[in-house]
């Protein structure tokens, strides 16, 4: 019999920079905030893009969580996401010319009910699409990146010709609700009501989302899908109950974004879902496969970064995120808060 | 000498190298048996497709790695021409710088892309092609001054490869033996010789170990190759080849532009003759290019004979109408994904049960 290897516990204290391993990325918006800051000089113009970075940042979010949770529960990597983005605007955008009368009366009631209801609706369909996607498209090819991709890829197509198809070949351009144009102005700076709109929707969205996740069950579930599926099934979860739910959840949050993206942009356009995509892909892959907080600050750094690059170089702003993209690979080529796996 | 010539990789299937034989002879004797500009036009663009969905199939059928930046090479390529033939004069010099820039700059390129994505997963890589490939359509269309933007460039290829330049005063079969011709087969030649090449690598060693890669990346480790070197190499092998075709293109078409090289749609072309032709085989991507060309040059004009027979109908019109001609094509990637995975070339090589 051999003798027992030996066991040498060493306790040492945790350094400074291992606490700090999972707050860095969190300290890099304030940090580009404030670079934003000197590169711009000017306070006004300054707090005027923050703003809208920060908006844009959000509503980034809301189309990308869905993708990502979707990935990391089932490891299926959704090309046809940007799919349920136009799909959501151009419902959107229908129900509120629809309420025409509602978004042009000048009560902030009123117009904020009429974008409450094109985003339910937009939500609704979208997610609804998202179950026949799920079942049509998604599920014959399960564990198969190669033809997931390829898949996924041509139902993004389709979906984008048949908006063709029904909405016409052309743009929308759309209104902003009556008391949403404009800005709010404090002295020297201007704040577009509408941004400032977005950005509570994104914060809520993200407060319930990890309400949601942190502390119901079901958050629980997909939590610990997303670590370990094969031992959540063998607890005796259906995870695949779990999945196509995460999966319709996503798809109307994609289709909400949307709406939003649309309301923001004032046009809509069926391409905008496989535009929006290429954002979506650089936010997901700098926060981490899987990840929903690596999500949130990709989303958020991506979108200031693009609002103060275009203000400094109006023709760097789209390089801009690829550099943005290639600098955070190089510090951590997983992305910034990868999901463990458990093996 | 054939098999040597074909690097051991016969078609093995009587009626593959029926087809093969026909694709063949027709593009070789294009100009004499379909007379007509449009007919040479189709003829061109189907040996300059087949060295595209060629070099993609390398990386798709053969190392398993999706990527939607292979229009982005295929543009470097085209750009490389089009920047020297305009900068540097009229000239056969020209054409081979250009040439040449365009290759190594797309593979250059493609390992800097790769180092970042395939090292982690395999995966990023078409997430990151395709953002990296819709910054760089953006950023040509926007750096007007340089690219000639949405506009493209014209420019000047030598006066030999050109229709002003007679070889001969009398024709040959009906044909005129005049520039416009040389440039066909200057065309058809390199398209061969790169088709060859192509078979010569993935039939070499090296392409065995790609396709070790495709079916077990973890085992191809475990025995000792070094996956993410290889799936590189792939890539810039791919990229460069992609970029040889986009200069031929240039040369033949004497314009650049982002709607002939560039868009979204030629990607989805490439994807296609792949798929369709069958993955992993380079002759798939023959069959591929030939068929979806001949269908884009040809089946448009029937779709639009169609529509005025269905005016009447609900939603059809619309349906069929020439615009929609992606729709179709999504529809058929989808379906030949899940039902005809190995292609037509699978499907003639698979022995009868």
């Amino acid at each position: 019999m051999s003798a027992a290897p030996d066991h040498n516990p060493t306790f040492a204290e945790v350094t400074l920079m291992q606490r700090l391993d999972k707050a860095l990325p969190v300290l890099l918006i304030p940090l580009l905030v404030v670079i934003g800051l000197l590169a711009i000089g000017n306070p006004s113009s300054w707090l005027t893009l923050t703003v809208s970075g920060l908006a844009m940042g959000m509503l980034i979010f809301a189309m990308a969580s869905g993708f990502t949770l979707v990935f990391g529960l089932m490891d299926v990597i959704n090309f046809g996401h940007g799919a349920f983005i136009s799909v959501g605007a151009f419902v959107g955008v229908s129900v509120l010319a629809w309420l025409g009368t509602w978004t042009e009366a000048p009560s902030l009631m009123l117009n904020v009910l009429a974008v409450l209801f094109a985003g339910i609706a937009a939500m609704g369909i979208s997610g609804l699409l998202g179950w026949g996607f799920e079942r049509v498209i998604v599920q014959p090819v399960y564990g198969a990146h190669l033809k997931q991709i390829l898949v996924t890829m041509g139902g993004l197509i389709v979906v984008e010709q048949m908006i063709h198809v029904i909405w016409g070949p052309n743009e929308i351009f759309i209104n902003r609700p009556e008391m949403l144009k404009g800005a709010i102005t404090f002295g020297a700076v201007a704040i577009e009501k509408f941004r400032l709109l977005a950005v509570a929707v994104g914060l809520i969205l993200f407060v319930a989302m990890r309400l949601v996740l942190k502390r119901t069950k079901i958050g629980l579930i997909v939590r610990a899908g997303v670590q370990n599926g094969e031992m959540v099934q063998a607890l005796g979860y259906r995870l695949r109950l779990v999945f196509i739910g995460t999966f319709i959840a996503g798809s109307a949050l994609a289709g909400l974004g949307g709406v939003l993206w649309a309301l923001y942009q004032e046009v809509v356009t069926a391409g905008m879902g496989e535009h929006m995509m290429v954002l979506v892909f650089i936010v997901v892959i700098i926060g981490g496969l899987g990840s929903v907080e690596g999500a949130f600050i990709g989303a958020l750094l991506v979108g200031l970064l693009q609002n103060y690059v275009a203000f400094l170089e109006p023709k760097l702003a789209l390089i801009s995120n690829i550099g943005l993209m290639t600098a955070i690979l190089l510090w951590r080529p997983q992305g910034m808060l990868p999901v463990v796996k458990a093996k | 000498m054939l098999t040597k010539l074909l690097s051991g990789d016969s078609p093995r299937s009587v009626i593959l190298s029926a087809l093969l034989i026909a694709v063949l002879v027709c593009l070789a004797f294009a100009p004499f048996l379909f007379p007509g500009v449009r007919a040479l036009e189709t003829a061109a663009t189907i040996c300059i497709f087949i060295v595209l969905a060629a070099s993609y199939d390398l990386l798709l059928g053969y190392t398993g790695i999706v990527s939607f930046a292979h229009t982005m090479f295929f543009g470097l390529g085209a750009y490389g021409v089009a920047l020297a033939s305009t900068h540097m004069g009229r000239g056969f010099d020209a054409l081979i710088v250009g040439t040449v820039a365009g290759a190594v700059l797309a593979a250059i390129l493609a390992a800097v892309i790769g180092l970042f994505s395939l090292r982690v997963r395999a995966i990023f890589f078409a997430m990151i092609t395709l953002a990296v490939a819709s910054a760089v359509a953006v950023l040509v269309s926007q750096m007007s001054g340089l690219t000639g933007g949405e506009d493209g460039l014209n420019y000047k290829i030598p006066r030999e490869l050109t229709p002003a330049f007679k070889l001969m005063d009398d024709k040959l079969f009906g044909v005129r033996v005049n520039g416009k011709l040389l440039n066909y087969y200057l065309v058809f030649l390199a398209s061969f010789a790169l088709v060859l090449v192509m078979l010569r690598v993935v039939n070499s060693p090296f392409g065995r170990v790609l396709q070790a890669i495709r079916e077990n990346d973890f085992r191809a480790e475990a025995i000792g190759y070094h996956v993410v070197t290889y799936r590189i190499i792939a890539t810039c092998l791919s990229a460069a080849i992609a970029a040889l075709a986009g200069s031929l293109y240039a040369i033949w078409l004497r314009y650049v532009g982002p709607d002939t090289t560039l868009s979204f749609e030629i990607m989805l072309d490439i994807l296609l003759m792949v798929v369709i032709g069958g993955m992993g085989t380079i002759y798939g991507a023959i069959l591929g290019a030939v068929l979806l060309v001949l269908a884009q040059n040809y089946l448009q004009d029937l779709m639009e004979g169609a529509v005025p027979a269905v005016e009447g109908l609900p939603l059809l019109p619309e349906l069929l109408s020439p615009e929609r001609w992606l729709l179709w094509l999504g529809i058929l990637f989808i379906l030949s994904v899940y039902f005809f995975p190995t292609g037509i070339v699978g499907r003639l090589r698979k022995p009868r049960a």
